[in-house]
């Protein structure tokens, strides 16, 4: 049953996920990868991720995907179109994909490790357990996340407002 | 039938790191160059949970919400700059903005 579920995400997650790279229209670029979040999110709730699943499901598909569906809007984007191709460009993609293909060649080949889900107890399925690494451990990183989420408002305020401000000037 | 092993979803990782980094280089868009960027923070996120879930260990869980956090905020801010480059250029594809050469 594992098993069937864990095809069934990682082909969803692959799959849209090169839809997202070849497709010409942003917006069904933009779906595919909400449909690749998906998958992301079904593959940890396999991996007894829950409160990460939805989490994932709520900043990214709530607010990432919709950002992006707005901007894609907003913008009008016209497809790119194609690169052209380059001796010396062709030369360095052939040997980094030479490269990406042995490096997972080595994932698979490696041997498999003996530890089987069930052996190990499912830390990330509790509640609890998070807000006390939150909130001990990790007190210093989430106060500076929470300075940097503040710094980012900021900044975006900052540059949404200034050339209108310019504009006004002249 | 098996169930998956740490080999599998660390596979599924890499290659979804892959395909966005293969975006990232393809694509002469900014916002879907932009996409690919968040394609990759994804699959990190996916290696984190399951080297977090196989070795019984909540490190790797708690990484993925500074992730996620970080992720936010670069999408805000990167998105804003996209849009103030489209009011300054009329353009946001990448063989356009060539401002700094010559």
């Amino acid at each position: 049953m594992g098993s069937l579920l864990f095809n069934f995400f990682a082909l969803l997650t692959v799959i849209c996920a090169v839809g997202v790279v070849v497709n010409k229209n942003a917006v069904n670029a933009a779906m595919c990868f909400l449909l690749s979040l998906v998958g992301v999110a079904g593959l940890f709730v396999l991996l007894d991720a829950y409160l990460l699943a939805f989490v994932l499901l709520l900043v990214y598909a709530g607010a990432v995907v919709a950002l992006f569906l707005f901007i894609i809007m907003l913008l009008d984007v016209q497809s790119g179109g194609k690169a052209k191709l380059r001796g010396i460009t062709a030369g360095a993609a052939a040997i980094s994909a030479a490269v990406l293909a042995l490096g997972v060649l080595t994932i698979v080949r490696a041997p498999q490790t003996e530890t089987a889900l069930a052996e190990v107890e499912p830390v990330g399925a509790s509640l609890k357990l998070y807000a006390y690494q939150l909130f001990t451990t990790y007190l210093l990183p989430v106060q500076i996340m929470g300075f940097l989420l503040l710094i980012a408002m900021l900044g975006v305020i900052v540059i949404s407002k200034k050339i209108e401000a310019r504009e006004d000037v002249k | 039938m098996i169930e998956p092993t740490l080999n599998n979803y660390v596979l599924i990782s890499a290659v979804l790191f892959a395909i966005g980094f293969f975006g990232v280089l393809l694509r002469r868009n900014t916002l879907m160059i932009f996409m690919g960027l968040e394609l990759m923070l994804v699959a990190s996120t996916l290696g984190l949970v399951a080297f977090s879930r196989f070795n019984g260990v909540p490190d790797g869980n708690v990484f993925v919400f500074f992730i996620l956090t970080v992720a936010a905020a670069e999408v805000a801010v990167g998105l804003a700059i996209i849009v103030a480059l489209f009011r300054k250029r009329g353009t946001v594809q990448v063989d356009e903005l060539n401002a700094l050469k010559n």
